[in-house]
């Protein structure tokens, strides 16, 4: 008899139904993944097995817990959910009570749920087998940093001793380095404590990683679910190919010949943030950007790796002229800059394509106001000839001309997305700078717009500068590769060799946070 | 945390300084000169030249504003030219009214408005939350000062329980002058009681939709068990920083239910000092007023940081 | 429009608020009686057909009183709007778009004005010049300018986080375009929403205000004059301060209900972000 029996499970918000009949089963100990992109009510489903369920939403078909129906008592099923089911959630931000210690919060559990028969672990324990130390139950929840925070989420849902564990993007908020850790920790405690996982994730290589069985999820249903290798290595739906597809990026076609001449110097750029402090002598600068040196070439496609905070972002700013460097400078054909005193006339020959397509663009301008704003960068353009530029940039990214008088509102992400790499291109500039320009994406998206970047690099003889920690993304377009750690540059060469080879302990450790590609199909 | 509380305590004496800066050039510089402002344009020069060696005219503006300050510090306002008593004495008998008075409301108001919200928000949706916020709703309508009216005609002249007005000192009798101020409090509480229940309501339904509920509720609490554990205290933040604020009006709001109550108060007297000009007692009354607004805000801000460890840390902002 | 319409709490409030915005505006042209005709003879009468409000302890027709009351009360309200929003605005926009020490200054300059309450600034302002309606105007107004400035310094700054800005940066719009063209058409609905509410407290400020004197003079009229000068005989003729404080309490409820309701229409994602705390 399998653990956990999902059958026929449906759930609305009033007319709306986001799940329908989905149905599974979860054996003892075992592993299960559901997979699916944003909106294909893979969390719901969880939140459902859970009883969590949103305000609003109702319920029908059948949950049954060790061939026991959920109970419908709200206090029943409370108790059941601390005893039985573990859960952690996407945003560890968010997921702890801000004003109490972390120990109590582990600590409750156990008070909540002991019993006589079965003592519970004490709170030290649960913060060794989460790798955390003791004096950590001390902090409250903003003195930890994001991965600390989710271990402490994993240590609440094992403190109740759960059969069951369920895991809904517990990485996705976490750059990649602790994604793969605490990837490895779920994993770890599963085999020690013969728990099932009910893993949820938009990340194939991840649940490939985890899980013995899968489902994919799409549009509320269960498309497609069978062993993990199976379903992977030879999908038979045609949105799980997809899918598939999308998640592995391939490599690239041709390699450019040789290197243009330099568009871009960066000599020696560092950038010093002054501490918030109220005296003024306690504040050792922050220092972001470290003596970073390299350059451009026309037509080369340089990309910046590193783990969050490493300074990669700050020094795209400063590039792009949005920040100031505090020392050093750039030279962009022939002139020299420092920054945000980047000249009016060159501002053209750069741009950036941001990371959020959601914030990108200003709601209340119609597309057209917002892809033209980059026209006043050229004043000598006669009014037909912006409205031309603006049809051009939009009829290139493979949007129609109709488009442009709609708001951002009517538009999906990956659209979105486009615009924004019509907005940078409006200019047409020299050297685009895009800051992970696909990391807010739907998988099955990503692809696309990579592919759209890499026919307008060839189409335009343009220069990219791709600041990203996703090194599969890196490896399928980059010439060259910069890897960044606490705002110095540690290792440069060609993805191939960096990959295969990484010198560095930073490289290494991005290198080995890398989850395997999923097998190809036999 | 000390070194928040250090912060936060001498951007309240920085606050003071300028606000006593404001209110002596408003009353000292601004009219020109005091004494004849004070006398009218009808005094001898005689009169208004004595008058000006008592106010310490004589001295330049900025020794003035010092010796001022130094003597507030000193618990001396200086001495009221209409009334011959020092201010400070004068300010020290009425605020036995205004202050009682303002402490009464506030309690009424914090014991009716939160329980009230907490209700609300429990049974939202139900006819009592709406219900209730109707109430609320009309109660933040109500001016304080004509809701006193109101109380007056039912429970002083209908039910006789309550004296209309007026004020038994609290030396000669504490039960009668507390009689007398029943009123008066329930009128100023009632639009801030309205208020806070409806602070307070917003506030927990949004906490019941945060994260952290949700994982109070993974643990294994029910609904109400997580709201009751982790909810209401962090609802509690946004309270407090508007407890602080009302304070402030409800001090204001003193100032104008004394006139319904013919209650000797602050505002009394304030209003006897205009339509005397008398600028001395005027400018030491106004102080005062915001001596107790700034520090309620103080109080607010240091609640705050003792409840919500995010802001105790050194930097603080 | 029918987004609008699916909410009733604003038809009625929005309803209510123009009905005594119109009624105060006949009382330019047209009042049943001149409000300053005083007949003694015709003191404390009931509701009839010929005074629908009765007439006061001067004779003069109730009605009358407080159609030209309320338009007082609008007027007051609305042009302290006008100053809080016209300088509390662009200081928290400057604080958003500058940063650093006019972000500081600011912010310490609107913690400073919420020490002086309407009636302080009132006190103030009428010990210098005597009473007037302007002084009401004034003091009202001041306080409403920090807290315009706090609520366009919170919107702006969740705005100015997007990358759009950014976007707008790089193109070397500078700092007032940036505010003008980005941050503020995004933070209108706020500032609709803030305006409705300060109109309602500013229109309970008058009325304190005129209660106490500080405020509107005879023979001019206000809702809270009207209050003052029935204050003598209330537990007598409780009918003279029935009518003006009704009308207060349902203009003001008009008002709360139009803010409200314009708040959930135009985006429910501000329910969150209530700030009707001032009152």
């Amino acid at each position: 008899m399998s653990l956990l029996d999902v059958s026929n499970l449906s759930v609305r918000f009033g007319p709306l139904e986001v799940v329908s009949g989905v149905a599974f089963s979860v054996g003892r100990s075992e592993r299960f993944g559901i997979v699916g992109e944003s909106g294909s009510g893979k969390t719901v489903t969880a939140l459902a097995i859970a009883g969590l369920l949103p305000e609003g939403a109702t319920a029908t078909g059948t949950i049954n817990l060790d061939g026991q129906p959920l109970p419908r008592q709200e206090h029943e099923m409370a108790r059941l959910r601390g005893r039985r089911i573990g859960m952690v959630f996407q945003e560890p931000m968010t997921a702890l009570n801000p004003l109490m210690r972390v120990g109590r919060q582990i600590n409750e559990v156990i008070q909540l749920n002991s019993r006589e028969a079965t003592p519970l672990p004490a709170v030290e324990g649960l913060l060794a087998e989460v790798g955390l130390a003791p004096e950590h139950a001390a902090r409250y929840p903003h003195q930890l940093s994001g991965g600390q925070r989710q271990r402490v989420m994993i240590a609440i849902a094992l403190a109740g001793q759960p059969d069951l564990l369920i895991a809904d993007e517990p990485t996705s908020a976490l750059d990649l380095i602790t994604q793969a850790k605490v990837l490895d920790l779920i994993a770890d405690i599963c085999e020690r404590r013969q728990m099932a996982l009910l893993f949820i994730s938009h990340d194939l290589k991840a649940v490939a990683r985890l899980c013995s069985r899968v489902a994919v999820m799409h549009a509320g249903k269960l498309v497609e679910s069978g062993t993990t290798g199976a379903v992977f290595a030879s999908p038979r739906q045609n949105y799980t190919r997809k899918l598939v597809a999308a998640s592995r990026f391939a490599p690239r076609s041709q390699q450019r010949s040789g290197k243009g001449t330099p568009l871009l110097d960066v000599a020696e750029v560092t950038r010093d943030y002054r501490q918030g402090g109220f005296l003024m002598w306690d504040g050792r600068p922050l220092r972001a950007v470290d003596t970073v040196q390299f350059t451009i070439a026309e037509g080369e496609c340089l990309a910046l790796v590193g783990p969050s905070g490493c300074g990669k972002t700050t020094l795209a700013k400063i590039v792009v002229g949005l920040d100031r460097a505090t020392s050093g400078f750039m030279r962009l054909r022939g002139v020299t800059y420092h920054g945000s005193d980047l000249p009016q006339e060159l501002r053209r020959d750069l741009s950036l394509v941001f990371q959020d397509p959601f914030g990108s663009f200003n709601p209340r301008l119609t597309i057209k106001d917002s892809l033209g704003e980059p026209l006043r960068l050229e004043p000598h353009l006669p009014p037909e000839g912006r409205h031309a530029r603006v049809v051009e940039v939009v009829e290139a990214v493979g949007l129609g001309q109709a488009m442009l008088d709609r708001y951002p509102h009517e538009f999906s992400g990956g659209q979105r997305q486009r615009l924004a790499i019509a907005r940078a291109l409006v200019t047409r500039p020299r050297l685009l700078v895009l800051d992970e320009p696909v990391s807010a994406l739907d998988v099955s998206v990503r692809g696309e717009v990579l592919a759209l970047l890499a026919r307008l690099q060839a189409q335009f003889g343009l220069t990219y500068l791709i600041i990203s920690h996703d090194l599969d993304m890196v490896a399928a377009m980059a010439d060259r590769v910069l890897v960044m750690e606490a705002g110095r540059i540690v290792e440069e060469g060609q993805p191939e060799q960096i990959f295969a080879a990484p010198q560095h302990p930073m490289t290494r450790a991005l290198v080995g946070a890398r989850l395997p590609d999923l097998e190809a199909s036999a | 945390m000390i070194v928040f509380a250090l912060r936060r305590f001498l951007g309240f004496a920085a606050t003071l300084l300028v606000a006593a800066a404001v209110i002596f050039w408003l009353l000292d510089l601004l009219p020109g000169d005091p004494a004849q402002f004070i006398l009218g344009i009808n005094a001898t020069p005689e009169s208004v030249e004595r008058l000006r060696v008592q106010l310490g005219l004589d001295v330049p503006a900025h020794q003035r504003f010092f010796d001022w300050i130094w003597g507030m510090l000193g618990g001396d306002f200086g001495l009221s030219y209409t009334q011959r008593a020092p201010v400070g004495e004068l300010i020290w008998n009425r605020l036995g009214v205004t202050l009682p008075l303002a402490l009464l409301a506030m309690l009424v108001s914090v014991l009716v408005g939160l329980p009230v919200g907490i209700l609300a928000a429990r049974r939202r949706g139900k006819a009592l939350d709406t219900a209730v916020m109707l109430l609320a709703q009309t109660g933040i309508a109500i001016p304080g000062f004509w809701f006193g009216m109101l109380l007056t005609l039912l429970f002083a002249v209908t039910l006789r329980w309550l004296p209309t007005g007026g004020f038994i000192p609290w030396q000669e009798d504490p039960a009668a002058a507390m009689r007398g101020l029943i009123l008066p409090g329930l009128a100023l509480a009632l639009p801030q009681a309205s208020i806070l229940a409806r602070v307070m309501r917003t506030a927990l339904v949004d906490v019941t939709g945060q994260d952290y509920i949700r994982t109070a509720r993974a643990k294994g609490m029910t609904m109400g068990e997580a709201v009751w554990r982790h909810g209401v205290r962090n609802a509690l933040l946004p309270v407090l920083t508007i407890l602080g604020l009302q304070f402030a009006f409800l001090i204001a709001g003193t100032i104008i239910v004394e006139n319904v109550f013919y209650l000797p108060g602050l505002g009394r007297l304030i209003f006897t000092a205009i339509s005397e000009r008398d600028l001395v007692l005027v400018r030491g009354a106004t102080m005062i007023l915001v001596v107790a607004i700034t520090a309620t805000m103080l109080l607010t801000d240091l609640t705050y940081a003792l409840v919500d460890p995010r802001l105790r840390q050194g930097s603080g902002a | 429009m029918r987004r609008f319409l699916a909410h009733p709490s604003l038809m009625v409030g929005l309803c209510g608020a123009l009905a005594f915005l119109l009624l105060g505006l006949t009382s330019l042209v047209w009042t049943p009686f001149p409000i300053d005709q005083i007949d003694i003879g015709r003191r404390f009468l009931g509701p009839s057909a010929e005074h629908w409000l009765g007439t006061d302890n001067l004779g003069r027709d109730m009605a009358s009183l407080v159609m030209a009351g309320t338009w007082t009360s609008f007027l007051v309200a609305a042009i302290a709007v006008f100053i809080g929003m016209g300088i509390g605005v662009p200081l928290g926009l400057a604080a958003v778009i500058w940063g650093g020490a006019v972000e500081w200054l600011v912010l310490r300059l609107s913690d400073f004005i919420f020490a002086f309450p309407a009636v302080i600034v009132a006190i103030l302002i009428t010990t210098l010049a005597g009473p007037g309606s302007i002084n009401a105007i004034v003091a009202i107004g001041i306080f409403n300018i920090p807290v315009f400035a706090r609520v366009a310094r919170g919107g702006a700054l969740s705005i100015a986080k997007l990358d759009f800005v950014a976007a707008a940066r790089l193109t070397g719009l500078g700092n007032a375009m940036i505010a003008w063209r980005h941050l503020l058409p995004n933070i209108m609905s706020l500032l609709i929403v803030q305006g409705t509410i300060q109109m309602s407290l500013g229109i309970l400020s008058e009325a304190g205000l005129s209660y106490i004197a500080l405020g509107t003079q005879a023979p001019d009229t206000s809702l809270g004059l009207m209050l003052r000068e029935a204050q003598g005989m209330f537990l007598v003729h409780p009918w003279l301060t029935l009518v003006p404080g009704s009308a207060i309490v349902l203009i003001v409820m008009a008002l709360n209900l139009a803010g409200d309701g314009l708040r959930d229409a135009i985006d429910p994602r501000l329910r969150q972000s209530r700030s009707n705390v001032l009152a």
